[in-house]
């Protein structure tokens, strides 16, 4: 097996298919998870708009979600892919299973994010006649985000490697090309060369993630 | 009489912890008056950051209420609350800055809030920025000014809205000495030119006798007395107050931890004590033994004290209270004070 012009090809459509997969799904579970984020912490009993027993329901949806193994939430979305999309097979059918079990992790990555935040700076702003939206707006996100950016690379490797799974149900990407040439017909060396193309993303995301953080930190000079 | 700015009446708070509930305060009843600069002194977890911040009801009390220009602040509803809180400016130990802010932005801060236009918020913050000497600093970030610094654009941040009020907890706690006496003149010009009511929340007696009129001693949550502070100073009623105006040597000394009597002299403090007491030693030809001196700077005004252990014998005790009598030095004797 060698890297001929069609391998390379194929090669090709593999990144860019995990590419907008990881996009996709990742741009969705934001949309999703990071709302979620924001009222876990606004709600908590210490919160700055405490309302315990939503933030109770939502950690324990959010937990069990969680538990779920990605590879049997796959199975058990895809039918819903079929309803929203229209088909159950191949690379934008999984963008939804994705979604599902990354948001509630966006979701605790925002969560921990702005954990980190000084409650004084928060009692600042409250000092200040502040109101919930207001802080939300302009201290949770913009005092957190390098935090938010680290923890986006964080979130999005992970779809990232989540993605590779969807070479089992008829999805496409560099883990579709490792897992229908390793696993299903012993090529080995193209398995190898998905793997390190895979490695070398998930370097770039986190890289890319680290040094947005580090420049968009005010705190270090 | 005038309504008092701040009136808190019958106050108390009771926190829930998984140990059961904590009595953080209880029966506070204080006044505060529009333009005086009002201290609050305690020890560690006497209960003064819950008191601040009950004060503009960043916490609920459990029991009571606070007035602020004679509205009730329990009465009101939470927007109402918020904008009672625009005319009281808080500054913290901490600073709390926003750390992805530029100074000037931070002081922009609580103009946004309201809606003030960008431009009259940036010239505004401006002039507050010159008041408190960083007008250079306008674009640098928390991170690159030192303690003192921060704590000036906390306190021109505290001023954007031109507040009544100014809550200071423990502001000058984390500043080193030299850094504090700039802060609490800062304070203090600030009260003098532009009438701000200050409340200073501190344990160190150092601050209150800088720039206080009138101090509240809070001790196990609940207010052990009230008064001017040069009166506090010179005659401290409660326990706490002898130990936070003469210390741990002083309340040693107040303790009667020695056999005798001990009696506590009140001098100006522009006269140095040694003539006192050389003085007293050669006319009554009796030994005393210093257990406490100390001079203070109160209000420019100069005061100072001393605890002296009376000679062991009672011929040579009544010839010291006779001499310090025949020349008009106030005393008291302090054997009886509970520890
Ligand atoms: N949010 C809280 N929950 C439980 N206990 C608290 C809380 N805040 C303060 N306390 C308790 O109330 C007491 C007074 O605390 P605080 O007002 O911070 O004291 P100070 O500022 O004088 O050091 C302490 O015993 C403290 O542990
Ligand atoms: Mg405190």
């Amino acid at each position: 097996m060698k890297l001929d012009a069609v391998t390379i090809n194929m090669l090709k459509t593999g990144i860019w298919e995990s590419f907008y997969m990881t996009a996709l799904s990742s741009l969705f579970a934001y949309i999703i998870g990071l709302p979620l984020g924001i009222i876990l912490v606004v709600t908590d009993e210490g919160g700055i708009r405490p309302i315990p027993w939503l933030q109770k329901i939502l950690g324990v949806v959010i937990n069990l979600l969680r538990s779920v193994p990605f590879l049997i939430l796959l199975f058990i979305a895809l039918p819903l892919s079929k309803i929203v999309i229209g088909t159950r097979i191949g690379s934008p059918a999984i963008v939804i299973p994705l979604t599902i079990a990354a948001a509630p992790y966006v979701a605790r990555v925002v969560e921990s994010s702005f954990r980190e935040l000084d409650a004084g700076v928060i009692e600042a702003a409250q000092s200040m006649g502040a109101s919930t939206w207001q802080i939300i707006w302009k201290v949770f996100l913009p005092e957190s985000k390098p935090s938010l950016l680290l923890g986006a690379a964080l979130a999005v490797t992970t779809i990232l490697s989540y993605s590779a799974m969807a070479g089992f149900t008829g999805g496409g990407g560099l883990g579709a090309i490792a897992i229908n040439y390793g696993y299903y017909r012993y090529e080995p060396f193209l398995m190898w060369v998905s793997v390190v193309l895979l490695v070398v993303m998930v370097q770039i995301i986190q890289e890319a993630g680290n040094r947005l953080s580090r420049k968009s930190d005010k705190r270090i000079r | 009489m005038e309504t008092p700015i701040i009136q808190i009446q019958n106050l108390a708070k009771e926190f829930k912890t998984a140990n059961g509930p904590v009595r953080a305060l209880q029966d506070i009843n204080l006044e505060v008056s529009a333009g005086e600069i009002f201290g609050i002194i305690g020890l560690s977890g006497a209960g003064k950051s819950t008191l601040v911040r009950c004060i503009n009801y960043l916490e609920v009390p459990t029991e009571g209420d606070v007035l602020f220009e004679g509205q009730s602040m329990a009465a009101m509803t939470d927007a109402q609350r918020r904008t009672t809180r625009r005319s009281m400016g808080m500054i913290f130990q901490q600073f709390n800055l926003l750390a992805q802010r530029n100074v000037i932005r931070n002081v922009c801060f609580p103009l946004e809030l309201t809606g003030v236009p960008k431009k009259e918020a940036r010239e505004r913050a401006m002039e507050l920025l010159k008041m408190v000497g960083l007008e250079d600093r306008a674009q640098a970030y928390p991170a690159q000014l030192s303690g003192g610094q921060k704590q000036r654009v906390a306190i021109a941040r505290a001023l954007a809205t031109n507040p009544k009020v100014i809550l200071c907890d423990e502001a000058t706690s984390a500043l080193d000495p030299n850094t504090t006496k700039q802060i609490l003149e800062l304070l203090k010009e600030i009260n003098q030119t532009m009438g701000v009511t200050i409340i200073v929340i501190t344990h160190e007696m150092a601050v209150i006798e800088a720039i206080c009129d009138r101090v509240a001693i809070i001790d196990q949550s609940r207010i052990a007395e009230v008064g001017a502070v040069s009166e506090i100073f010179l005659n401290p009623q409660s326990a706490i107050g002898r130990k936070l105006i003469m210390g741990d040597a002083g309340e040693r000394a107040a303790g009667g931890t020695g056999s005798g009597r001990s009696i506590r002299i009140i001098f100006d403090g522009r006269e140095s004590a040694e003539p006192i007491i050389s003085n007293m030693v050669l006319a009554c030809k009796a030994p005393v033994n210093i257990m406490y001196a100390a001079t203070r700077d109160i209000q420019g005004k100069a005061m100072g004290q001393m605890v002296v252990q009376l000679p062991k014998d009672a011929d040579g005790a009544e010839r010291v209270i006779d001499y310090l009598e025949s020349i008009k030095i106030p005393y008291e004797e302090v054997n009886g004070y509970e520890a």
